[in-house]
């Protein structure tokens, strides 16, 4: 494994594991995030993980440093660089999660559903079984509290970005942009084609950890009708 | 013990150092735009580095002390004024019960804190006290000030002076902050940066650019981040790169080649071009920039940005054992 280290800013380092997206790199990620949260250095804030990079955020003047004519960054480099080594091999395969993420498609929560099926010479109904029927790995948290960066989405229901985005798009609505398909867990302005709801709260700031997704979750959407919705969205905190 | 908002100005919020560790779930770190006049407000008012304080932004700011309160207000200079008496800003001042205080226009920078001893009594939402505007969560109710709220004030620990007769609307004492220590405020600041990780992907003119033309800040800037105008920046040959994390005073580049220096309550990810990084002994500067100004970017080693900060931060710890000293000789409870 070969990483590239480069500093962001004088206050975090960035661990590049790769250039591209994949399930693989995302576990090294994911193993070496924990190696480093669990026995953290003086000075370390918190790291956050993407696609492809670890962003470790430290506090400068915390840090102990042996070598005087060392950087900062060097310091910081050569223990993360010794926390990786012992996450190359033998990675704990850790208990996946599945998460159900139900949908209510369509109709007023998914105004776009139609354009996105009309682009792809779909049915709604097809463009529907075709999102849920795939299982979808989150890459990364990130853009909002929440907001699951997901792999996985069938190019054949993939459909371009609004040309001037929406100025509010309610919390739980579930949109595609390109070939990513992702859920809003607050209200934001956006220029996703938004094909759906749903009722879960995403965000949970009372609850540790404090949102229902995190990096490492599959997630599956599954179709309800509006009654469920509804039913569902009553029994959210 | 508290104070009721008349006027909350542009924008009004509490904050303290922001919500640190949640990252990786999405929540941005918010708290104060410029560290360094937050943290001396607080040492000012008798609090430590965690108590919240209030940022005003730009103008028309008023409020009422429903109690006495010891204060401090640090910051840009928006002329503050005690019930039409002007206020020394940068040092403890006591405010009577039922005085007014206002805060018009700014002479410099754009940001000014109202620190009180005891600290804004807010509930800690996941660790902090910062407000976090976009998802409704911390701070007063999750939202800016209005007027009409009635923002609480924790148990101080400094006691009244003695030196106040009961005409005066408020006492401020003889020392102060030294001008030295202060950040180079200016309206038109030199911000040093060290090199982003896309650098070498702008084209050599776009470059030359960055470090030798001036960018102006324009009215769309805000805690998120300042977006500047100047001279287009472009990519040798464009491409799209992946997300991945952005700090405190990263500089992006989108695809109108117009920089954003992102800040207090950027998004955790960012997918656009990184040119630069602003220093981070630099950040007080650039948050106290007002939209009109022109920022001048100058370059420096990653090693000098390091020195930069920690003597800055030695500077501080000095600064706050001064202070503590001298709140023990006179007001401390």
């Amino acid at each position: 494994m070969a990483w590239s280290f480069y500093p962001l800013g004088d206050s975090a380092v960035s661990v590049e594991f790769g250039q591209s997206i994949s399930a693989k790199i995302h576990k090294e990620i994911r193993a070496a995030v924990h190696r480093i949260e669990i026995d953290p250095f003086p000075g370390f804030i918190e790291c956050v993980p993407s696609f492809a990079a670890i962003s470790v955020f430290y506090d400068l003047a915390a840090l102990r440093i042996p070598d005087r004519n060392r950087t900062a960054f060097d310091h910081v480099c050569s223990i993360l660089r010794d926390k990786l080594m012992l996450t190359g091999d033998g990675l704990r395969d850790e208990s996946t999660r599945i998460i159900d993420i139900p949908v209510c498609y369509g109709g007023e929560f998914g105004p776009d559903l139609g354009l996105v099926a009309e682009s792809n010479g779909l049915s709604e109904e097809e463009v529907v079984s075709i999102h849920a029927g795939e299982q979808y790995l989150v890459y990364a948290i990130g853009f909002a509290p929440g907001f699951p960066y997901l792999g996985g989405m069938p190019d054949t229901i993939a459909a371009p970005r609004k040309k001037t985005p929406r100025l509010r798009i309610p919390a739980g609505s579930v949109g595609i942009a390109g070939s990513q398909t992702g859920i809003y867990p607050i209200e934001t302005p956006g220029g996703w084609q938004i094909i759906g709801r749903t009722p879960l709260e995403l965000f949970r700031p009372d609850e540790s950890p404090p949102t229902l997704l995190q990096g490492g979750d599959y997630i599956r959407f599954r179709p309800i009708g509006q009654d469920e919705y509804l039913r569902l969205r009553r029994m959210q905190p | 013990m508290s104070i009721e908002i008349h006027k909350p100005g542009l924008l009004a919020t509490v904050q303290d150092l922001g919500r640190t560790g949640y990252g990786k779930y999405g929540v941005i770190v918010s708290g104060a735009m410029d560290r360094f006049a937050h943290r001396t407000a607080n040492w000012l008012a008798g609090n430590g580095d965690g108590a919240a304080a209030l940022e005003i932004t730009l103008s028309g700011f008023a409020a009422e002390f429903k109690q006495d309160h010891w204060i401090a207000i640090t910051g840009g200079n928006m002329a503050p004024v005690i019930d039409g008496r002007a206020v020394p800003m940068w040092r403890p001042v006591f405010a009577q019960r039922g005085s007014r205080l206002v805060l018009k226009q700014p002479v410099s920078g754009c940001r000014a804190y109202l620190a009180v001893s005891g600290g804004w009594d807010v509930p800690k939402v996941m660790g902090s006290r910062s407000t976090y505007l976009r998802a409704g969560i911390g701070g007063f109710e999750g939202r800016a000030l209005r007027a009409g709220d009635e923002l609480p004030v924790g148990q101080g620990r400094l006691r009244a002076p003695a030196a106040l007769t009961g005409d005066d609307s408020f006492y401020a004492v003889s020392w102060a902050v030294p001008w030295s220590v202060l950040p180079a405020y200016r309206q038109n600041p030199e911000i040093r940066f060290t090199r982003g990780r896309q650098w070498d992907d702008f084209t050599h003119r776009s470059r030359q650019a960055f470090m030798e033309l001036s960018y102006k800040v324009t009215p769309q800037s805000d805690r998120m981040g300042y977006r500047l105008s100047g001279p287009s920046l472009e990519l040798e040959s464009p491409r799209e790169y992946l997300s991945e994390a952005v700090a405190l005073g990263t500089v992006q580049i989108p695809a109108d080649g117009q920089p954003i220096v992102l800040m207090a309550d950027r998004q955790t990810l960012g997918g656009y071009p990184k040119i630069a990084q602003v220093i981070s002994a630099d950040l007080p500067v650039m948050a106290q920039a007002a939209p009109g100004g022109h920022i001048l970017f100058r370059e420096v080693t990653l090693g000098e940005a390091e020195a930069l900060y920690i003597r800055q931060e030695r500077k501080l710890k000095r600064l706050e054992t001064m202070i503590r000293l001298k709140l023990k000789e006179g007001y401390h409870a």
